[in-house]
């Protein structure tokens, strides 16, 4: 073999190509022979004949030889590949490893913005992108009229309603609904030791069947349960299973004592059914009973609706189909009257936007806002990657100049980026972890389906996506501006690359200004919800929610007739509220049916004495039966006076009325004193109240009226008091009372009124604190980006503040100048940023409560506080430049 | 004996290439033109079983493949011996010798075998 010739080294100028390799190599094969042949005597062209002949099928050998070759050619190049990664991660360990600062900065800020993502991602997807946890959950609907002022009530159907409908609907699979009036804590369970109160619901037979949950153990309700006189049952969730009966495995069958009933345990929920996460956001339901509706069919509206369409069946179809029933349906079929109530009433909204439609708006928002923290941080990190490649322009020119090619510059470059997200990523992930599994444990926090809350394989899906994408985002820009730098004029400029220096300034200044714009909208958009929850937390409830507490009270009326239970209760609770109202510390002490801010009913329509009103134009006030001490214990402000215990079964009927009810009935008037008729029966208003905020914090009030408990029936009891001293300091004594009056109550949970509130506006309060979390993540994040800006544009003018400084400049001068510098900057940035908040603050308008998108102080917040970060951020940096040393900077070039 | 149709026995025709390697780099027809001549023309390697196996071993990692310059200034492909190839070599002709030996041991027998003893 000799030497290869200089052309020869180019015959693959190309890349490699097999195919071609094998016709040369048996070319070659040929011809060698054809001469040999020739050599020993052959003419030319037989020899070449019997060359071929014996040559056999040359495509045949071409093929396979292309096969193998090009096989081997791509394991070669991946193995090249393989090596030339291996060597990059190598030389970026070698890299972060001299400036451990740097890596560490880099993965930090990474971490935060993956791991704040990742976290939101989850929860998004928990609440809005993942169906509901029952099989075919698509077709579950929520049937109820759109949301009106009377409440609940409203909302809900009665016993015979659900009956007809069930009937006569075509659209469903099959009709359900579970009674909507149950408060925390309405049960006794008397047979395990001392009593303990829990929460039970009642369900319509059907409930679980159609939602298709299956039971861990046991059965579910069979359709004879639900008729008078069965044997009481109870399915179990499986958190009290768990809880209160310690997972005994033999727990079906067992009879236990609720509110002095026997029933018997039939079953057990499984684990992934919460009814509260789905149902009644913050709220525990600890077991369920079937609703009997013979009991409650002249109760009016009880049950709220759920249904199951049948396949192929629509949404409109569904509500044509309500529609067309409606005026047919009966609200208590022995009154003809009620024929027709309910017409608009039988609307489907998906089960799933029913749940957490309310909350899209937020999520998305959130969602947004730490998307703009995820671009911040990459903004960043190309902004430290592009100082540090300005820095590194020598190392790349030097690789380049001994032919590495732009290309694999590029790949190094990527190369450091993805390993910096990689192990961002991996922390994040950590972070986000521990950042959900806090969040899935907050029971108070009135958000659905909290409690499923999980980083899943969707989420860790996301989490490479996203730190992907960020590498791409913050790695490709420097490996661009890298790769189009001059390499002879770098290697040529003896001192830091002026020109290059100088292009990178400007790139470095235009992703600075974009970062600073994202901090903005961040900024303005959390001042902006910062201000609504402030407002919020402001509005006057109409009821003090401070220093109150409440307790779900047990008591015994049973008595031959309502006016003998009527007399009983009054003298039971008077008993109560007089007893506890005289422990030390209680200020004020009452009892009512209905606690503010939680469920609600309405009964009648009340008609003013002597007035009348065109249809519609009276309102269905919700109903609250109270005992004396109530409204002092609430804290409601009064006009006229309380009910006293003289109001009783055979006294004057009394009531008290809101400010709302009020205006509509006698507008201009005082109430005091008038008579609202009930049929034939006749109230007198004793007395009004400011309103009390009793759906929720942020609507308006509608009318509300009070009964005395001495005189109408309350649902429930929970015990009101007002006291001096902390709730949990007073509850033993509390509890005591109540216990020597009635040996049965269980010991209840004693409740701040303040937690109440705190629940009504818990999700408000999620997302704010989010929110605000994020705008000053940005903030952080884009003072770091200008103090690197500027520090290094300080770095690179050290030659030049040192000549200024020779020539007269002083330092105060060279101080000023480098803070303009910041200032115009940070100006820049945010000017852009005014712009774009005030195109965002629209998108959120509709997140906002008593908060204009324009909000002055929002924006002037934001302002103050960047340029109070770009003077920091640039006064560090100033300093430095004015404490050059003139002959040091001259001496050093 | 037809000495052109010597047919090949399983897997000896990688081991031939493997020993015409040993001494040094060679192209394809120069190997042919080896053990031609080496088995006193004996033993012809077809062209159409020659390079499949030429490329099956560079692809298993025991030959490695060169462009060169031929003795009559042809641009040609040469072979040689990786270490595992060498390896591969010195194992092949260790079994070899020993079915060789084993082949010609009962072929050129001129009894019976003894009868074992008990």
């Amino acid at each position: 073999m000799k030497p290869t010739p200089l052309w020869r080294r180019y015959a693959r100028f190309f890349g490699p190509d097999p195919g071609a390799d094998v016709k040369d190599e048996l070319r070659f094969h040929l011809e060698t022979k054809i001469d040999d042949l020739v050599n020993q005597g052959w003419p030319r062209d037989a020899a070449r004949q019997e060359a071929e002949r014996q040559f056999g099928d040359l495509r045949a050998l071409e093929r396979i030889g292309s096969r193998i070759g090009e096989k081997m050619e791509r394991r070669r190049r991946l193995k090249d590949y393989w090596d030339d990664t291996l060597q990059d991660v190598r030389y970026t360990f070698r890299t972060f490893g001299r400036n451990p600062g740097f890596a560490t900065v880099s993965i930090f800020i990474l971490a935060l913005a993956l791991g704040a993502n990742v976290a939101v991602f989850s929860v998004v997807n928990t609440l809005l992108l993942r169906p509901l946890p029952f099989p075919n959950s698509g077709e579950l609907m929520w049937i109820a009229p759109p949301p009106s002022a009377c409440g609940l009530s409203c909302a809900t159907f009665s016993a015979d309603a659900f009956e007809e409908f069930r009937a006569q609907n075509r659209s469903y699979q099959d009709v359900t609904g579970y009674e909507a009036f149950t408060t925390p804590d309405n049960v006794r369970l008397t047979s395990r030791g001392e009593p303990q109160s829990a929460t039970s619901s009642e369900v319509i037979a059907n409930f679980f069947q159609v939602l298709g949950v299956q039971p861990a153990m046991g059965r579910l309700f069979t359709p004879d349960e639900v008729r008078g006189g069965s044997h009481p049952v109870v399915l179990l969730t499986n958190a009290y299973w768990r809880r209160e009966f310690m997972a005994d495995p033999a727990i079906v069958g067992k009879v236990i004592e609720l509110s002095g009933t026997p029933v018997t345990i039939v079953g057990v929920l499984p684990d992934s059914f919460d009814f509260g996460a789905v149902f009644s956001p913050g709220a525990k339901v600890d077991l369920f009973t079937p609703l009997d509706l013979n009991l409650e069919r002249h109760w009016g509206n009880i049950v709220t609706f759920l249904g199951r369409l049948k396949p192929g069946v629509t949404l409109a179809q569904a509500l044509d189909e309500g529609t067309r029933l409606a005026p047919n349906i009966y609200q208590d079929v022995t009154y003809p009257e009620t024929r027709g109530q309910y017409k608009g009433a039988f609307v489907p909204v998906p089960l799933k936007d029913y749940v957490t439609g309310k909350l899209r708006r937020s999520l998305i928002a959130l969602w947004c806002a730490v998307g703009a923290i995820l671009l911040i941080a990459g903004v960043n990190l190309s902004n430290l990657l592009l100082a540090r490649a300005a820095a590194r322009a020598k190392e790349f020119a030097v690789r380049g100049a001994l032919g590495a090619s732009r290309g694999r510059v590029m790949r190094q470059l990527l190369m450091e980026s993805l390993l910096l997200s990689g192990a961002g990523s991996v922390l994040g992930l950590g972070l986000a972890v521990a950042l959900i599994t806090w969040l899935a444990h907050q029971g108070a926090l009135a958000l659905p389906l909290l409690g499923s809350l999980r980083i899943d394989g969707q989420a860790l899906g996301w989490t490479v996506l996203i730190s992907l994408f960020t590498a791409m985002l913050f790695g490709l820009l420097p490996g661009l501006r890298m790769a189009a730098g001059n390499l002879q004029e770098i290697l040529k400029d003896s001192g830091s690359g002026a020109g290059l220096g100088l292009k990178h300034e400007r790139m470095r200044a235009v992703l600075v200004i974009s970062e600073i714009a994202l901090a903005s909208i961040l900024l303005v958009s959390a001042s902006l919800l910062m201000h609504s929850f402030l407002k919020v937390l402001d509005v006057d409830l109409g009821f003090q929610p401070d220093r109150a507490a409440s307790i779900q009270i047990d008591y015994d009326d049973s008595a031959p007739t309502t006016d003998a239970r009527q007399a009983k209760r009054g003298a039971i609770f008077q008993q109560i509220v007089t007893r506890v109202s005289a422990l030390p510390g209680v200020e004020a002490a009452g009892i009512a049916d209905f606690l503010p801010l939680g469920p609600n009913r309405e009964w009648d329509q009340p008609v003013p004495k002597g007035k009348s009103f065109a249809p519609g134009e009276l309102p269905d006030p919700l109903v609250y039966v109270i005992t004396p001490g109530f409204i002092r214990a609430m804290g409601i402000r009064l006009h006229g006076r309380d009910f006293t215990w003289a109001d009783g079964p055979h006294s004057e009927r009394v009531v008290l009325i809101n400010a709302s009810a009020a205006r509509i009935y006698w507008p201009r008037e005082d109430a005091v004193g008038k008579i609202l008729m009930r049929d034939k029966e006749e109230d007198r208003v004793v007395g009004v109240i400011d309103d009390v905020h009793e759906e929720s914090v942020e609507s308006e009030a509608g009318a509300q009226i009070y009964y005395p408990a001495t005189q109408q029936q309350p649902a429930w009891s929970q015990l009101v008091l007002r006291t001096s001293l902390p709730p949990a300091a007073l509850a033993p004594g509390v509890l005591r009372s109540l216990r020597e009056l009635n040996p049965k109550q269980p010991a209840a949970e004693f409740r701040p009124i303040r937690t109440i509130v705190d629940r009504a506006v818990s999700p408000r309060r999620f997302f704010v604190v989010l929110v605000a979390v994020f705008a000053g993540l940005g903030l952080l994040l884009a003072a770091l980006g200008i103090y690197g800006v500027i520090s290094y544009s300080v770095t690179q003018k050290t030659q030049e503040i040192g000549v200024r400084m020779a020539l007269g400049a002083s330092a105060g001068r060279v101080q000023r100048d480098v803070i303009l510098k910041t200032l115009r900057l940070a100006m820049v940035g945010m000017v852009i940023g005014t712009l774009a908040s005030a195109s965002s603050a629209r998108l959120i308008a509709s997140l906002l409560f008593a908060t204009s998108p324009w909000d002055v102080t929002a924006y002037t917040a934001m302002m103050l506080s960047l340029i109070a970060v770009a003077l920091l951020s640039g006064y560090l940096p100033a300093r430095r430049a004015s404490s050059v040393q003139p002959m040091a900077a001259l001496r050093d070039q | 004996m037809d000495t052109t149709k010597l047919e090949f026995l399983r897997g000896t025709l990688d081991v031939l290439i493997l020993k015409a390697l040993a001494w040094g780099p060679l192209h394809g027809y120069a190997i042919t033109n080896l053990i031609h001549r080496q088995s006193d023309d004996a033993l012809l390697v077809e062209e159409g079983t020659l390079y499949p196996a030429l490329w099956r071993l560079e692809n298993k990692g025991l030959l490695e493949a060169e462009w060169g310059l031929s003795e009559n200034n042809r641009k040609a492909k040469y072979y040689r011996l990786t270490a595992d190839g060498r390896r591969q070599l010195r194992h092949e002709v260790k079994t070899w010798e020993a079915y060789a030996a084993a082949v010609t041991k009962v072929l050129g027998a001129a009894q019976p075998p003894l009868p074992e003893e008990s």
